[in-house]
């Protein structure tokens, strides 16, 4: 089963963080991605750049319309992901439980809808 | 002849509904799929029963009947969603092999169960209401009444964790030894909630609800069957221990009785043994937590034979132990009220105005009520009425806000 894994952290920790600091992280992140490619377990991730590089996307009435920002603003920003494949919840909390991010963020796990295709 | 056997499937139902449910959701898959077999085999068990005789092992014909009750129910739902003959098929693969329904493996399910049910993925609300539901078998409308909400409230709340169980695929497991430490905290969590639930409803007009702390306590010795872990021992001890002064704490005309001013000849002595035996075997286990801790200070409280022998000295060393596993400013206010017992009302005064003025507990009624109470007896009267003022203030239980009213009235006529 497919999960999606959403990291969640406050961006200032980041800035914030000494140099060293952040390359141990980094490094951590790449240790990390390269044990679940190694487990079978990875599908996708990806790191995504700062919450004020976001804008929201919205057509109503057939008219579109852009603005700043993300969708919500909260305390911790959605700064990355991982798609996993996990046989179980039990084993996506096992996985979420090493990205280095839930040490200091939050990580949600949502597991992937699955629709039947229309034969 | 007939009605004995229906008193036979009765009391068939009473003992193994729960294990058959247990052990049909992991032949299943599903919670609603085992629910609904559970209910067709005992219907069967209903007509067949009389007529066959009632069988050499009850549990495995319910298992068996409830499985191919589930095979038939898949089959005739496929014809209008195909995706579910696959899984009848699946099912029904695997059905020709015995029914492993000897005990070891039963009670490996019933704690597939409890631990399911008490998953920290759902939340704390839907696993008290799903384990009440699902481990004791109690009906929606009891748990709702229990918890003072509706049926439908209580009801959406069991479908949804349900929901989440089947679609996040929460499985049906016992978790590894790693996951184990955080896993039974949250089932302990869940029984601890229902005992206190029972023990010390939150509001309303009744102080106690005996029902919801006899289901604790008999979710608490399943645990300790099941999982003999120092924790679940300390707080099935916890809840005998205190369940041992019921009679005690209510006064004839419903009116709170404080431990001290207790009639201790209406202590339960069975439980007292049962529970300080369990602390003992907790406490020599070397790997206890906060539970048993609280359950050896209810010991020490069961032991004396009257209020004013008890061991102070010991409650406090045990509360200092308490404090460094579980820093919280409840232990700390407990703490406090055992050392003005140990030490004098002034030394208790001090600490719990240090809680207070860190503005920790400000809401907490109990934390004024013992304020007041130490002031009443330092002679502080103004400072006295103006904490059980406070106290009432916040108070929701009626005992316990006409205990407060009481002592106001008091510290009026005494002053």
């Amino acid at each position: 089963m497919k999960y999606l894994c959403l990291i969640y952290d406050n961006e200032s920790t980041w800035a914030d963080m000494p140099h060293e600091q952040a390359e141990a992280m980094m490094g951590e992140y790449f240790a990390f991605t390269e044990s679940i490619r190694q487990s079978g377990q990875y599908i996708a991730g990806e790191a995504l750049q700062p919450v004020q590089t976001a804008t929201s996307v919205r057509v109503r009435n057939g008219k579109l319309s852009t603005t700043d920002g993300p969708f919500a603003e909260t305390k911790e920003q959605l700064g990355g992901f991982y798609m996993i494949e996990a046989k179980d919840l039990n084993d996506a909390i096992q996985v979420a439980s090493r990205i280095p991010s839930a040490r200091v963020g939050t990580v949600e796990v949502r597991p992937v809808q699955v629709f039947e295709q229309p034969t | 002849m007939a009605g004995s056997v229906r008193e036979t499937v009765d009391a068939v139902y009473r003992t193994e509904s729960r294990r058959v449910l247990a052990t049909l959701i992991r032949l299943l898959g599903d919670f609603t799929l085992a629910e609904e077999a559970l209910h067709d085999a005992f219907i069967a068990a209903v007509e067949q029963w009389p007529r066959d005789g009632v069988p050499l092992n009850p549990r495995t014909w319910l298992v068996s009947a409830g499985r191919f009750k589930a095979i038939d129910t898949l089959r005739r739902r496929a014809r209008f969603d195909a995706s579910l003959g696959d899984l009848a098929r699946h099912i029904e693969a695997t059905a020709d092999a015995p029914v492993d329904a000897d005990d070891e493996s039963v009670e490996d399910d019933r704690l597939r169960l409890i631990f399911t049910c008490c998953h920290p993925a759902l939340s704390p609300d839907a696993q008290v209401a799903l384990t009440l539901r699902e481990v004791c078998g109690l009906a929606t409308e009891a748990i709702a009444h229990a918890f003072l909400s509706g049926a439908p409230t209580v009801a959406q709340r069991i479908v949804r964790a349900k929901s989440k169980i089947r679609d996040a695929r929460i499985p049906y497991q016992i978790p590894s030894r790693v996951e184990l430490p955080e896993r039974l905290d949250a089932v302990l969590r869940v029984v601890y909630l229902i005992f206190n639930e029972g023990y010390s409803a939150s509001s309303g007009a009744s102080l106690t609800r005996r029902d919801l702390s006899a289901e604790a306590i008999r979710l608490g010795r399943l645990l300790v069957e099941l999982l003999p872990e120092p924790e679940a021992m300390g707080l099935l001890a916890m809840m005998l221990l205190h369940e041992s002064r019921r009679a005690a704490r209510t006064s004839a005309d419903g009116e709170l009785v404080l431990l001290g001013e207790q009639d201790r000849s209406q202590w339960n002595r069975e439980q007292i043994a049962e529970g300080a035996a369990l602390v003992e075997r907790a406490l020599g286990s070397r790997r206890f937590g906060p539970y048993t801790l609280q359950a050896a200070i209810a010991a020490v409280h069961a032991e004396a034979p009257n209020a004013g022998a008890t061991d102070w000295r010991q409650i406090v060393g045990l509360y200092d132990v308490l404090l460094r596993v579980e820093p919280t400013a409840i232990v700390e206010l407990n703490r406090a009220a055992a050392v003005a017992m140990h030490e004098g009302p002034a030394a208790g005064l001090r600490l719990i105005d240090a809680i207070l003025a860190r503005g920790d507990l400000a809401s907490y009624h109990l934390a004024h009520s013992a304020r007041a109470d130490l002031c009443r007896r330092l002679g502080r009267t103004a400072d006295a009425r103006e904490s059980y003022q406070r106290a009432l203030a916040l108070a929701r239980q009626e005992p316990e806000r006409r205990f407060l009213e009481r002592r106001l009235q008091e510290l009026h006529e005494t002053s």
